[in-house]
């Protein structure tokens, strides 16, 4: 894996330095067009606006992530299996710590990692996902996931995502300024300087619609190889590529509603939150086609290496690789294991999974008489409630509640 | 002219041997890390199995021997030192860990307790993890030893005493057994 980092971290510094003299560019181009001598100033407010939101994503991105998918840190002794199939996989992968783990209450199945350090990472799945896959699937999605960590695409993506950001931004900021100041000016252009301006504004123009499609494009294309480099990675670590397509192939079943999160987080998911169905390819999705995921990692045969990955890529894509040549003279060899996987009980999974969620967000247990355990949220407002099989009604323990409630917000401001 | 070519290509060949040198540490400082990665999941291994024992002992009484082994290949296992040892000691726990998994199919009572439960999957997460740590320690001792061994980085490894670093294979001895289903 070493060397995969070290030539990705050399092509993840080219991508960032290209969208840089992009930026520089259309910062400029706009400076211009607004005020001839104003193209160095254009220049200074992209970097500005560059600066702010890189420093806001190292600040705290992460957690602003998390915080906007509804994510809640999960302890060892809340979900054992889940911190085990990660510490399987973060030894596997060779990462220096235990990345953090959250869950995030969605019937969606998903899963994303966040961290702009493999020190710092976090890996959260949704309660759709745990219930839904049995514990081989899991640790395919996982080590999928701990693969953009030691890829460091979460880095990566983190920085590229800023850049095209303040692309955006700039650009925007530009044709909002042409529509309440271009009359103004196009009234005092009758000189021969005022011709030229009008040849820049028009190229500005151009700029301003073309560099954020630009940029996006290369984006997507970068986080679309990297999602198949994650699943190479994800078969190598766990010797396993069958648990990864069968996930795949299950959560791709699942088509109903993309998942409420920010569009900036979406390289980093398994599958793209954002598409509700996840279907074709296209230049502007951040996921490849799932079924072509699936068609890889089941052309994999006998062994789980990245070699192998990559010639089953070939063969699915007419010849074309993925990973670098450089990368594969570091691919050891490595046989795929057999599966060995129980057959999952549903019924029980969504148990456990909902158990874990009521867990986390501190809801409050009233066993009833009739045996049914009433579960209450920290901010239940009423004194008494009312059990739903038996209709016994009971006194709500309000200062439990109240202590719950003040745990759960400390909780959230950690 | 011909003086500058000289100091060019003397400058060139120290710079690719510090580099050579370099990758050598770093590879076998990767091999030791993960050695260590090993060490530490087989330890918990060993701290886990008394716990098992004291939950198990009361439920089957009548396998003692099977117990019995279990002790005894820990002892070994802890006290094996080297990667051929170990690896041969820790082969036979695994047999032996199996085969009370085996036995504890007869006792429904057993695997209804949820102390057992627990305890049986942390037993083999843990037995996953010293599996992934393993693979972790082999892909950085292949990787070590192709660069000890193929020219021209194999100059360099003899003349500053690099060795070759020992595989470590876990050698099951129930494993090549056709395994017994009890329905």
């Amino acid at each position: 894996m070493w060397e995969t980092i070290q030539s990705n971290k050399r092509k993840s510094a080219v991508m960032i330095v290209l969208l840089a003299t992009v930026l520089m560019f259309v910062g400029y181009a706009l400076g211009a067009a607004l005020d001839p001598a104003a193209g160095v100033l254009g220049v200074l407010a992209a970097m500005v606006i560059w600066v702010v939101l890189t420093l806001t994503a190292f600040a705290g991105g992460e957690k602003m992530l998390l915080a906007s998918a509804g994510a809640r840190e999960v302890s060892r002794e809340q979900a054992p299996q889940l911190y085990n199939l990660v510490e399987e996989m973060k030894i596997a992968s060779g990462l220096p710590a235990m990345p953090r783990i959250f869950i995030m209450d969605s019937d969606v199945p998903n899963a994303f990692a966040v961290g702009l350090k493999p020190e710092r990472a976090a890996v959260a799945v949704t309660t759709g996902l745990m219930a839904r896959l049995n514990r081989d699937e899991l640790q395919g999605v996982i080590a999928h996931e701990i693969g953009h960590i030691s890829n460091r695409d979460t880095l990566f993506m983190t920085l590229a995502g800023v850049m095209v950001g303040a692309i955006v931004i700039l650009a925007d900021v530009f044709r909002r300024s042409l529509w309440y100041g271009g009359g103004r000016r196009r009234s005092s252009s009758s000189s021969k300087g005022g011709q030229a301006q009008a040849v820049i504004a028009i190229v500005a123009i151009v700029v301003a619609i073309l560099a954020p499609i630009l940029a996006r494009l290369l984006y997507f294309a970068c986080s679309r190889k990297r999602e198949y480099l994650a699943d190479a990675s994800s078969a190598q670590f766990t010797r396993y590529p069958e648990g990864l397509a069968s996930a795949l192939d299950k959560i791709s079943q699942f088509k109903p509603g993309a998942l409420k999160v920010n569009q900036a987080v979406s390289p980093m998911f398994i599958i793209n939150p954002l598409a509700a169905t996840g279907g074709g390819l296209s230049l502007f999705s951040t996921h490849p086609p799932t079924a072509d995921r699936i068609r890889v990692l089941r052309g994999m045969g006998k062994s789980a290496s990245l070699a192998a990955y990559e010639e089953a890529f070939r063969a699915a894509h007419k010849g074309s690789g993925v990973i670098a040549s450089r990368d594969l003279g570091a691919s050891v060899e490595a046989a795929a294991r057999e599966g060995a996987a129980g057959a999952a009980d549903p019924a029980a999974q969504w148990r456990s999974a909902r158990d874990l969620l009521h867990q986390v967000n501190r809801f409050l247990v009233l066993p009833c008489a009739c045996g049914l355990k009433i579960k209450l949220p920290p901010d239940f407002k009423d004194s008494s409630v009312t059990c739903p099989r038996c209709g016994t009604k009971h006194e709500v323990p309000v200062a439990e509640l109240a202590a719950a409630s003040a745990a759960l917000e400390a909780a959230g401001r950690k | 002219m011909g003086l500058w070519i000289v100091i060019g290509v003397i400058v060139l060949v120290v710079l690719a041997y510090i580099g050579m040198y370099n990758s050598l540490v770093s590879l076998r400082n990767q091999v030791k890390n993960a050695w260590s990665q090993i060490d530490v999941q087989l330890k918990r291994r060993h701290d886990l199995i008394p716990n098992l024992i004291e939950t198990v002992k009361g439920y089957v009484k009548h396998e003692r021997d099977t117990l019995e082994n279990i002790t005894k290949a820990r002892t070994n296992a802890m006290q094996a030192s080297g990667a051929a040892a170990a690896g041969k000691a820790e082969g036979e726990l695994s047999g032996a860990i199996s085969k009370l998994m085996l036995v504890v199919e007869n006792y429904p009572e057993l695997k209804a307790n949820q102390n057992f439960l627990a305890l049986q999957e942390e037993l083999s997460s843990t037995e996953n993890k010293v599996g992934f740590s393993r693979q972790f320690y082999n892909d950085a001792v292949l990787r070590f030893n192709t660069k000890v061994e193929t020219f021209p980085s194999n100059i360099v490894a003899n003349m500053f005493g690099f060795k070759q670093a020992e595989f470590f294979e876990i050698q099951v001895a129930t494993e090549r057994e056709a395994p017994k289903v009890q329905f």
